[in-house]
């Protein structure tokens, strides 16, 4: 198994109070709280953490992208990025950005990633998302055209990468008279494409036709595995076996000396993550036409948004693994049986979890997990059980 | 009372080209085109049963909400204003008296813009289309269902008994389906298109503005410049109400209306 670093970069200092009253930290809430002194000091630290984690052994490092909000400070990846590129030396850098339909000029991405991909000489994955309704609200992004404009933008980016220019590109929302990149990415044909979902049905169809790498954003293992074993079919529909290096799964692992002491230290800052930060209204999350009818009114009825989560119910849940060295390696051999991935996108730091924790965790799951897991393949019989 | 209600109106289907809408239609003498807001074609108002005494009124549902077709064609505004030209053209309505409400009236701007030769009359109703600045909206893509209809309202007895009302399932996928061509036809930029404002000019009709004095989505003020921006242009704002007068004032509304249209035809 791949096991990255995957990091949210969190305003840890937000505060939680004020998001709690105002409901959520997404797009309304005042960038007032937002202190440059103490943002200033997180964007190194994170990024010391990232470059760490190349030092440490992990496969790789991954960025996200959000807007206007206070769960991440990553707007802009590729800008973050830019800054591990010479710095993080042997690590993948995976960006889980870049949410292709926010940008009227997608063509950025396709220059962006074939930047990162020749500093890196070829260590860039290039992720492609929708990006979160609350993106469509940040950014002034209709989200009923969500859909039409990430096939386009992706059908641009691909064709920018692998058809020699210059050409015309006349599509309904992105017209070029010129399309013609300097530079072209390092990576033959392109680097590897990956695309995270919270668990679209036609997204991890498109995936397996496409076979691109599928990541499964939060969600508890049992779904995952459902996703998973989705993916495995439309590849088998698609005339293919799916490997299960096409399969990512978005973790978090926190390790303490006992379960206890791994619980008790992580609750306030995995708590501040699930309550605080991810809060927001349906309104929010689902704009109109982000996604059909069918599936709107699926999240309507079970009310999902909002439930305050206590530590204890994630790790249940299979959402997280908290706990002892031993713990932890159980748990993550049996979810990788289950589900069947390659993949371990594992958030090592979260929520307000401060650096001296953060960097302890990492060095517990370099020295206990990632040697344990390095050659490890999913076992058993999934296809089977499945059917 | 029922019964009264269903004689002074039908609703069928009519194809328009490659598009079939449902319309409702009540009464006689000159016609009178309603184009309905961003929350769908709803019930045929006591207002539409009074003006439907003097008036061909016809209401029909837009491409893309409620039970009419969605369209491969349906992107902006600017597609409905040309529908509802062929729409005018099929039927061979003439001295149409064209009202739009919130999106509608939109619509009936874009129209009027285009071509007015069909029309009598145009009134605006709480009517999105232009940007004022420095107006504060509510943002009704933010806001949750309960929310967005009190913020419909002056009356929040009549805002209560209107969410009661719109709890039931069986709406559901009307409501979704109107939200989502809703937010495809105004998001961004949010309700407006910053080119109509440059043409308004252009309307040659007649115009009421008919706002709600308490209107949290367009306020009134957005009466006050569409009347700077169309020629033949009078503002009436209604005291105690909000952003659907038809709705919350349905006496009220019908009499500007009327009034408006008797003093075109002394004019005339």
């Amino acid at each position: 198994m791949k096991i990255f670093n995957f990091h949210l970069m969190p305003y840890r200092h937000a505060d939680l109070d004020a998001i709690g009253k105002h409901g959520t930290a997404w797009v309304t809430y005042s960038n007032r709280d937002y202190d440059p002194q103490k943002g200033a000091e997180l964007y190194h630290e994170y990024l010391d953490q990232m470059e760490l984690a190349d030092k440490l052994g992990f496969d790789g490092v991954c960025l996200n992208e959000h807007h206007q909000t206070a769960y991440g400070m990553m707007p802009i990846p590729g800008v973050l990025a830019g800054a591990l590129a010479r710095s993080v030396k042997r690590a993948k850098i995976a960006v889980l950005g870049r949410a292709l339909p926010l940008l009227n000029n997608p063509l950025t991405i396709a220059e962006e990633y074939a930047i990162l991909d020749n500093i890196t000489r070829g260590r860039l994955i290039a992720g492609f998302v929708r990006g979160i309704g609350a993106e469509y609200h940040a950014m002034g992004i209709n989200p009923a055209y969500s859909q039409e404009r990430f096939a386009e933008a992706h059908d641009l980016i691909v064709r920018a990468w692998t058809e020699p220019g210059p050409f015309p590109y006349i599509g309904k929302h992105y017209q070029f008279k010129y399309v013609n990149p300097w530079p072209r990415p390092y990576q033959n044909p392109h680097p590897p494409i990956w695309i995270p979902s919270q668990g679209s049905g036609s997204t991890i169809r498109w995936a397996a036709q496409m076979r691109y790498t599928y990541c499964q954003t939060l969600a508890p293992i049992a779904a995952v595995a459902r996703f998973f074993q989705m993916y495995r079919d439309e590849a088998d529909k698609a005339g293919y076996q799916a490997s299960p290096d096409q399969l990512a799964w978005s973790n978090t692992i926190y390790i303490a000396e006992t379960d206890e002491k791994a619980i008790r230290e992580a609750r306030p800052h995995l708590e501040a993550l699930m309550n605080s930060f991810l809060k927001m209204p349906t309104e929010m999350l689902l704009p109109p036409g982000y996604t059909d009818s069918a599936s709107m009114k699926r999240v309507r009825a079970a009310k999902i948004v909002g439930k305050p989560q206590t530590i204890e119910e994630v790790v249940k849940a299979g959402v997280v693994m908290v706990g002892s060295p031993n713990t932890v390696r159980e748990k993550l051999a049996e979810y990788q049986d289950l589900a069947g991935f390659n993949n371990s996108l594992t958030k090592t730091q979260f929520g307000t979890l401060p650096d001296d924790m953060a960097r302890a965790n990492m060095a517990a799951i370099a020295q206990e997990i990632l040697p344990h897991f390095r050659d490890r393949l999913p076992q058993g019989t999934r296809r089977e059980a499945a059917e | 009372m029922i019964g009264e209600k269903m004689a002074d109106h039908s609703t069928s289907t009519m194809s328009v080209r490659d598009c079939r809408i449902q319309v409702m239609r009540g009464g006689s003498g000159s016609p009178m085109l309603f184009l309905h807001g961003g929350g769908g074609l709803g019930i045929w108002l006591p207002c539409m049963a009074r003006l439907a005494k003097k008036f061909d009124v016809i209401a029909p549902e837009h491409p893309g909400f409620g039970a009419s077709d969605t369209p491969e064609w349906l992107d902006n505004i600017g597609d409905l204003a040309n529908f509802y030209l062929d729409f005018l053209d099929q039927l061979d309505l003439r001295g149409v008296h064209l009202v739009g409400s919130s999106l509608g009236g939109w619509v009936a701007a874009e129209l009027a813009v285009r071509n007015s030769t069909r029309l009598a009359s145009l009134t605006l109703v709480g009517a999105a289309g232009i940007h004022v600045k420095d107006v504060p909206q509510v943002d009704t893509f933010l806001s949750n269902e309960q929310q967005r209809i009190r913020d419909l309202f002056y009356d929040q007895d009549l805002a209560e008994a209107v969410i009661a009302s719109s709890e039931r399932p069986e709406l559901e996928d009307a409501a979704l389906k109107n939200r989502m061509t809703t937010a495809k036809l105004s998001w961004q930029p949010r309700s407006h298109d910053p080119n109509l404002r440059k043409w308004l000019h252009r309307i040659k009709v007649p115009t009421l503005l008919l706002w709600g004095a308490n209107d949290l989505l367009f306020p009134q003020e957005y009466a006050f410049v569409y009347q700077q921006l169309i020629p033949e242009s009078q503002a009436v704002v209604l005291p105690e109400c909000g952003h659907l007068p038809q709705v919350e004032k349905g006496d009220e509304f019908a009499a500007e209306l009327e009034a408006f249209i008797d003093n075109q035809k002394i004019a005339a």
